[in-house]
C-alpha cells in the first residue's frame, strides 16, 4: 500500500493498460500513459473523450476495470482515494461550505495529522493572496476566489501528483488568462507534478509542458505543444489543436525526401517524407491556415510550392492586425487563409477568383483525412 | 359603488372568519386552561393560576405527558436514524430494489392510521409481544420513518457529491466524511425531519391506541377523561405546548433571518 507522504518534487505517474467500461459503452480503452515527475501535463479533449474519467481513476475515485496505476514506481491501483498522495482541484471547486476558507484549506492536513497544519494552511492561503478571507464562509467568495482556495487547499498537502479537472472552466475569459498565469506560476514555485485536463485547446498549449489529445477514450497524440501544433499526425489533432486545411488524396509516388499526393481536380500536392505519419495509400494533406498565402488569379506551380487554384473567396473578415479568408474550392471543399495585413489592406474581394500556395515544409501528411465526429450526448 | 366596497371588503371580512375558525378552539383551550373548574371543565367557573402552577394535580396527565415525550424521543431518534441511513443509501446507492424500496417507503404515509394501527396489534398479538410503551414506540417508529426519509432524501439530492470526494480525496477515511461532511451538511434537513417526528408522535392517537394496552399518552388520556370531562391541567399542558412552538418557530425564524442579512452584508 501506498503510504501517504509529504513531497517535495513531485513524482512520476505510469497509466498501463488503463480501461474504464460503464453500462453500454467504453469510457477509457487501453491507455498507456507516463507523466514525468515535475511537469505540467494536460490532457486535453472534447467533452465525453474520456479525459475526466481518467483523471478520476488516477485520484481514486473511479476504480478502472483493466490495467495499473503506478505512482513514483508503486502500484496505486487498489488503494483507496485517501490513501492516495494526490490531491484533486474539483471542477465545481467542491469546497466545503459549512467550514471557513481557513479550515477548508486545513481539512487535508489535519486528516493526516500534521502538525504544524496551521502555519501550512495559512501559508498556502498567503500563495493565492487570500490570507485576509481566512475566517469567511466559501458563499461569501467570488467565483475566482473560490478557485484559488479549491486550488490551495490541495497544493497545501504537497501531493505527489495534483490533478486539475478544468478547474477554470467556470471563470470569465479574463479571470481565466489571470488564473493560467498564475496557476504556472504556482507549479514552478511549488515544483508539483501537474495533472491538468481541460477541451481549451489554447489553455492547454500556453501551460502545458506534454499535451496529450485524447479522443473516444485513447490518446491521439502526445508531445511538447509546439511540435503537436506544427506536426499534428491525425485530422482530430490538426482540427482540436488549432484551426487546418485537409486536403484528402492518395499518395501517387514518393522518393526519398517527399512524397506526392494526388487530390481531385488533377492536382498534385508534395508534403516532405519526415513530416508525414502516412507514406502511401490514403494520405491526407494538411496546412495552417496563417501558413498560406493568396493569389488573385493562378500562379504557376514550383517545385517546393503547393498552389491549388480556381477557389472563389465566399467570406472576408478584417480583424485588424489579419484578415481572414474563406474561399470555396468545390469538390476540395472550404479552404481558410489568415493574412497578416502587412502592406495594406486586404488584397483580394469577396467573389474572387483565386489561388492559395504553401511551402511544400509547411505542410504536413496525416494518415486519416477527416476527424472523428464527437458525439456530445456521450457526455458523462 | 356599493358593489365595489362590498368586493374590497370581502377579501378581508373572509380572512377574518378564517382565521377565527382556526384560532377559536386554541383560544378555548388556552382560556380554559385558567378555569377554576372542580369535576368537569365546560362551563367557566372564575380565574385561577392554580392549574398552572400545581399541573400535576390530576390524575393521570403528568404521567401521560411524560408518556408521551418518552415515546416522541425515542421513536424520533430511531426514526432519525435510521430513515437517514435509509435516504442516503436510497440517493447515493445503486442497489438491487432501490426503486421498490423507494416506493414501499411511502406505504405507511398512504395507509389510513385505523388499518395500520389495527394491523400492527394484530401483528403484536400473534407475536404475543405484550401491548405497552415499546409497541407504541415500535408503531411510532415505523410511521415516522416515512416521513424522515422523503425529507432527508431532498436534502441529500440537493447535496453536490463532489463535496464529499473532496473529502475523500482529502485523506478524510469514509467515517471521517460523514462525520465531518455529509452529517454537517445534512442537519437542516435530519433537523426538519426529527421536528416532524416528533410533532407526529406525540400528535398521534389512532395507532397508539390501537397498540399502548394500558399505557397512557396524552392524545389518549384526553380521549379517555372526556368521558367525564378533561380536567383543566390537559389544558394546561396543551397551552404550554402551543406557546413553546410557537415561540420556538418564532426565534428560528429570527435567527436565519439575521444570518441572512450578515451574510448578504459581508459578501
Amino acid at each position: 500500500m501506498a503510504e501517504v507522504s509529504l513531497s517535495s518534487s513531485g513524482t512520476e505517474l505510469t497509466l498501463q493498460g488503463i480501461r474504464k467500461e460503464f453500462p453500454g459503452f467504453v469510457a477509457v480503452d487501453n491507455l498507456d500513459l507516463t507523466i514525468r515527475a515535475g511537469e505540467f501535463f494536460a490532457l486535453l479533449g472534447p467533452s465525453g473523450c474520456g479525459k475526466t474519467t481518467t483523471l478520476r481513476m488516477i485520484a481514486g475515485l473511479e476504480d478502472p476495470s483493466a490495467g495499473k496505476i503506478l505512482l513514483g514506481g508503486v502500484d496505486i491501483t487498489d488503494t483507496k482515494a485517501y490513501k492516495r498522495p494526490v490531491n484533486t482541484v474539483f471542477q465545481s471547486y467542491a469546497l466545503f461550505p459549512h467550514l471557513t476558507i481557513f479550515e477548508n484549506v486545513a481539512f487535508g492536513l489535519r486528516r493526516r495529522k500534521v502538525s504544524n497544519a496551521k502555519e501550512l494552511a495559512l501559508a498556502a492561503l498567503d500563495l493565492v493572496q487570500l490570507a485576509h478571507v481566512a475566517d469567511r464562509r466559501p458563499a461569501q467568495l467570488s467565483g475566482g476566489q473560490q478557485q484559488r482556495v479549491a486550488l490551495a487547499r490541495a497544493i497545501v498537502n504537497r501531493p505527489a501528483l495534483l490533478l486539475l479537472d478544468e478547474p477554470l472552466g467556470a471563470l470569465d475569459l479574463k479571470l481565466r488568462r489571470e488564473m493560467q498565469v498564475e496557476l504556472k506560476k504556482i507549479q514552478a514555485d511549488v515544483g508539483l507534478t501537474f495533472l491538468h485536463v481541460t477541451h481549451d485547446q489554447e489553455e492547454a498549449m500556453t501551460m502545458a509542458d506534454t499535451v496529450a489529445v485524447m479522443n473516444n477514450g485513447h490518446i491521439e497524440q502526445m508531445g511538447a505543444p509546439e511540435s503537436m501544433y506544427d506536426l499534428p499526425e491525425t485530422a482530430f489533432v490538426a482540427d482540436f489543436l488549432g484551426q487546418s486545411n485537409v486536403f484528402r488524396g492518395m499518395a501517387s509516388s514518393a522518393n526519398a525526401s517527399t512524397i506526392e499526393v494526388a487530390i481531385p481536380g488533377g492536382t498534385t500536392l508534395r508534403v516532405p517524407v519526415a513530416r508525414a505519419s502516412a507514406h502511401s495509400g490514403d494520405v491526407s494533406v494538411g496546412v495552417r491556415p496563417e501558413k498560406m498565402s493568396i493569389h488573385a488569379g493562378a500562379v504557376a506551380p514550383q517545385t517546393d510550392t503547393n498552389v491549388i487554384s480556381g477557389g472563389r473567396v465566399t467570406d472576408v473578415s478584417f480583424t485588424g492586425v489579419s484578415s481572414q479568408y474563406s474561399i470555396d474550392f468545390g469538390p476540395l471543399g472550404n479552404v481558410v487563409v489568415f493574412e497578416q495585413n502587412l502592406k495594406a489592406l486586404p488584397t483580394v474581394d469577396l467573389g474572387d477568383v483565386v489561388s492559395v500556395s504553401w511551402k511544400v515544409e509547411r505542410g504536413f501528411g496525416l494518415r486519416d483525412h477527416r476527424a472523428a465526429v464527437i458525439d456530445e450526448a456521450s457526455e458523462l | 359603488m356599493k358593489g365595489s366596497i362590498f368586493g374590497r371588503a370581502l377579501l378581508p371580512i373572509y380572512t377574518i372568519l378564517a382565521l377565527l375558525f382556526l384560532l377559536i378552539p386554541i383560544v378555548y383551550t388556552f382560556i380554559f386552561s385558567f378555569n377554576d373548574a372542580f369535576k368537569t371543565n365546560i362551563q367557566w367557573q372564575g380565574f385561577t393560576w392554580h392549574n398552572w402552577t400545581n399541573v400535576c394535580d390530576a390524575q393521570g396527565v403528568c404521567e401521560a405527558f411524560g408518556n408521551s415525550i418518552i415515546v416522541g424521543v425515542v421513536a424520533t431518534l430511531a426514526a432519525t436514524a435510521l430513515g437517514t441511513a435509509l435516504a442516503i443509501a436510497l440517493v447515493r446507492y445503486k442497489f438491487r430494489g432501490r426503486n421498490i424500496v423507494s416506493l414501499l417507503i411511502f406505504l405507511p404515509m398512504a395507509t389510513p392510521e385505523v388499518v395500520l394501527g389495527a394491523g400492527l396489534a394484530a401483528q403484536f398479538f400473534s407475536l404475543g409481544t405484550p401491548k405497552g410503551m415499546l409497541t407504541v414506540i415500535i408503531a411510532h417508529t415505523l410511521f415516522c420513518l416515512s416521513f424522515v426519509v422523503v425529507t432527508v432524501k431532498a436534502r441529500v439530492a440537493s447535496l453536490d457529491a463532489s463535496i464529499e470526494e473532496a473529502g475523500r480525496d482529502l485523506y478524510a477515511s469514509p467515517g471521517q466524511v460523514f462525520w465531518r461532511i455529509t452529517f454537517p451538511l445534512l442537519i437542516p434537513g435530519i433537523a426538519a425531519a426529527a421536528l416532524l417526528s416528533f410533532a407526529l408522535s406525540f400528535d398521534d392517537f389512532i395507532i397508539t391506541y390501537f397498540n399502548s394496552g394500558s399505557m397512557q399518552t396524552f392524545p389518549t388520556f384526553i380521549y379517555i377523561s372526556a368521558v367525564r370531562g378533561v380536567p383543566p391541567e390537559a389544558n394546561v399542558i396543551a397551552s404550554a405546548v402551543f406557546v413553546l412552538a410557537i415561540v420556538g418557530v418564532t426565534i428560528s425564524q429570527v435567527v436565519s433571518s439575521v444570518r441572512r442579512r450578515r451574510l448578504a452584508a459581508s459578501r
